[in-house]
């Protein structure tokens, strides 16, 4: 029906407009919970939009710096992952790594895919809140082996075959909150991993059970470091929140490693009031986490992996250059691999969304067969092609660092700094401790000079 | 036997040790002296070898153990037995929290108290308590039998799933969806097994059993706590 512009008496009408505050999606959500009174459920990460890298640049070389010439001179991206106490730390190729992500949340084919993915382009991979399968075992060269409160399939045989161990408190999408899988997708294969029966939901407590602050955390890493004897790197996992408390009680507490997941980091599923109303995007983490390691003198000495809506080597480049030492990427790895694929439209729309929108992972109908255990849906995904699409993408990614580095002068991304950055926006440069563009100044400095 | 001097030789050498035990070795009882309440004592060993602590310990004794058995001669620091696979640790005196949390298998025999949390997460694991257990107790308890011959504290079973629990004294409180259940007699006799295997002369009989109203098995607002 087409709307006329003037009424039935002549008047001129006014234009409709939407509010902003009750928005179409607000207002959806609204009668939804009024439909069903429980709160929407769902997978992936934010998608509100909050101060991101996008917020940054790099400042090439001109006169001030001397570039590196692209593709023939050397810029290294290799690093090395929890030497401060461990005998056997983690080498790798890249410094993007694969973010813990759980089977039975994820197909078995799609955790071989993580596994061959990752090992072709010289990187890890990581469990999540499912135990070992033999899958990513089996195709990830190096497999960090989540220690999660849930404890799902944990045993000492697993942690020993690990190649590093980390020990999950927070994650970025939900810190403080525990994980959600829910009844649809416990067959019976995830029904034995986490010793429960098949197809009733299965709650991921949100603390460990036999620790309650840092100096039993303390203990707990002595007690897995004399169970894997000393041999393999232990991470320590936070939540976006309180980046410098939580750094520094992660470091004093033995981490080797600290993983720091900001708030657009995605997950299974939880509440969608808990995925974009809780924790800090990554960008308002990183100098954060940074300045207490410094402040600890443990910069470089304890490792920095960061997290939560990296998606390409622009971004690799800025984590680095804010002091990280590598990231880990989940959501995108998905996608590299094929979920929500536009191939996949015609499903999508049956299930009342769209290619790129779906997050409905719980149920376990992903017709890409990714984030599923239906036998149907997952045979339609080839972990061998999808392997060989996540090296692919991780390839890209690294060249694009290593070319914004060269720009910058630099012949290894680590010498990535914040010097070689400014931001768009106001918030950003508070965040990220940048000057805004054009100007030596950003928010909370004091002085003028940078 | 063989005997180690904690206090001399130091953790790491303890449990490198225990750890080259084989399946087939001939040394296959140990004692640790002068244990003076130390942490990670005996973690992760997998072999049926036996192992005597002479004294108290700290936090994580046994820890994740596969086929060994443990006994402490003294008290046991939080999170004793934690992840247990099999084999079969006891403590004579007391337990302090988080005993036998998350244990997949074997048997937790405590001949004292328990503090809180004994066998949060349990995932298989039998534990049977001689005296009292602390509130929260089988918190999420997945599968396995906890046995307390003494009361229980506030919100046994708290949110548990298919753990038995038995309590022969007073349960203080119980947690969400946890409730009495019917003692069956193959409930009887599971019991009978557990007190025997645990060294109790209590009576089967004389128990309650507790278990999952199964309720909150799928998530319905109704239910929400």
């Amino acid at each position: 029906m087409t709307v006329k512009d003037t009424k039935s008496d002549g008047i001129p009408r006014t234009t409709p407009i939407q509010s902003a505050t009750f928005s179409q999606s607000i207002n959806a959500e609204i009668r939804r919970a009024a439909a069903t009174g429980i709160y929407d459920i769902r997978g992936g990460g934010a998608k509100r939009k909050v101060p991101h890298f996008d917020d940054l640049l790099f400042l090439g070389a001109s006169i001030s710096r001397y570039p590196l010439e692209g593709y023939r001179e050397k810029c290294e991206t290799s690093v090395t992952l929890g030497g401060r106490n461990a005998s056997c730390p983690i080498e790798l190729d890249i410094p993007v790594t694969i973010a813990g992500m759980s089977f039975g949340a994820l197909s078995g084919p799609a955790k071989e895919a993580l596994g061959r993915g990752a090992t072709l382009a010289g990187t890890s991979t990581t469990t999540g809140d499912g135990g070992m399968t033999q899958e990513e075992r089996g195709h990830s060269n190096k497999l960090v082996y989540q220690y999660l409160p849930s404890r799902y399939g944990m045993n000492p045989d697993d942690l020993r075959k690990a190649d590093a161990i980390e020990v999950v408190v927070g994650q970025g999408a939900k810190p403080g909150g525990g994980g959600m899988l829910l009844g649809q997708k416990i067959s019976d294969r995830v029904a034995e991993m986490r010793n429960l029966p098949k197809g009733i939901d299965q709650r991921s407590a949100c603390r460990h059970p036999d620790w309650t602050g840092p100096d039993d955390l303390e203990i707990k890493i002595l007690e897995l470091r004399e169970i894997t004897s000393w041999r393999v790197p232990i991470y320590i996992k936070v939540g976006g929140a309180r980046p410098y408390f939580d750094t520094t009680l992660a470091v004093k507490a033995g981490a080797d490693v600290v993983v720091l997941d900001g708030m657009q980091g995605g997950t299974a599923a939880t509440q969608d009031v808990f995925i974009e109303h809780v924790g800090q995007p990554i960008l308002a983490c990183i100098r954060e986490a940074v300045r207490a390691l410094q402040d600890l003198g443990m910069h470089r000495e304890v490792q920095l992996i960061v997290s939560g809506g990296i998606r390409t080597g622009a971004d690799v480049a800025k984590c680095m250059a804010l002091g990280a030492d590598a990231v880990a990427i989940g959501t995108a790895a998905l996608i590299a691999l094929g979920d929500n694929d536009p191939r996949w439209e015609d499903e999508y729309q049956k299930l009342g969304t769209t290619a790129g929108a779906y997050d409905d992972w719980h149920e376990g109908r992903d017709p890409a067969g990714i984030t599923t255990q239906d036998p149907e849906l997952m045979a339609r995904f080839d972990p061998v092609e999808g392997g060989r699409r996540l090296n692919n993408y991780l390839k890209v990614m690294t060249l694009e660092a290593q070319t914004i580095a060269r720009a910058c002068g630099k012949s290894h991304l680590h010498n990535l700094e914040p010097e070689d950055l400014c931001a768009l926006t106001m918030e950003a440069a508070a965040m990220a401790r940048i000057p805004l563009a054009g100007t030596d100044w950003y928010p909370g400095k004091p002085g003028t000079s940078y | 036997m063989q005997i180690f001097d904690l206090e001399a030789e130091g953790l790491r050498a303890l449990n490198s040790t225990l750890h080259a035990q084989a399946e087939h070795t001939n040394q296959t009882v140990w004692e640790i002296v002068n244990p003076k309440g130390s942490h990670a004592i005996a973690v992760g060993l997998d072999a049926p070898i036996e192992v005597n602590v002479k004294g108290s310990t700290g936090y994580y004794c046994a820890g994740m153990n596969k086929q060994a058995t443990i006994n402490v001669h003294g008290s046991a620091g939080p999170g004793v037995a934690e992840n247990m696979m099999s084999g079969t640790v006891v403590i004579d005196g007391d337990a302090s929290q988080y005993a036998g949390a998350t244990g997949h298998g074997g048997t937790l025999v405590i001949k004292g108290n328990a503090s809180s949390r004994c066998g949060i997460s349990m995932k298989g694991i039998d534990i049977v308590v001689h005296g009292n257990v602390g509130h929260m107790s089988a918190f999420m308890a997945q599968s396995g039998n906890l046995v307390v011959c003494g009361n229980a504290g506030d919100a046994l079973g708290d949110s548990i799933y298919e753990a038995r629990l038995f309590v022969r004294g007073s349960v203080k409180s119980l947690g969400a969806d946890c409730i009495e259940k019917e003692m069956r007699p193959e409930h009887l006799k599971i019991l009978a097994d557990l007190l025997e295997r645990g060294g109790c002369d209590a009576k089967p009989e004389e128990f309650k059993r507790y278990g999952s109203a199964r309720q909150l098995y799928n998530f319905n607002i109704d239910n929400a706590y």
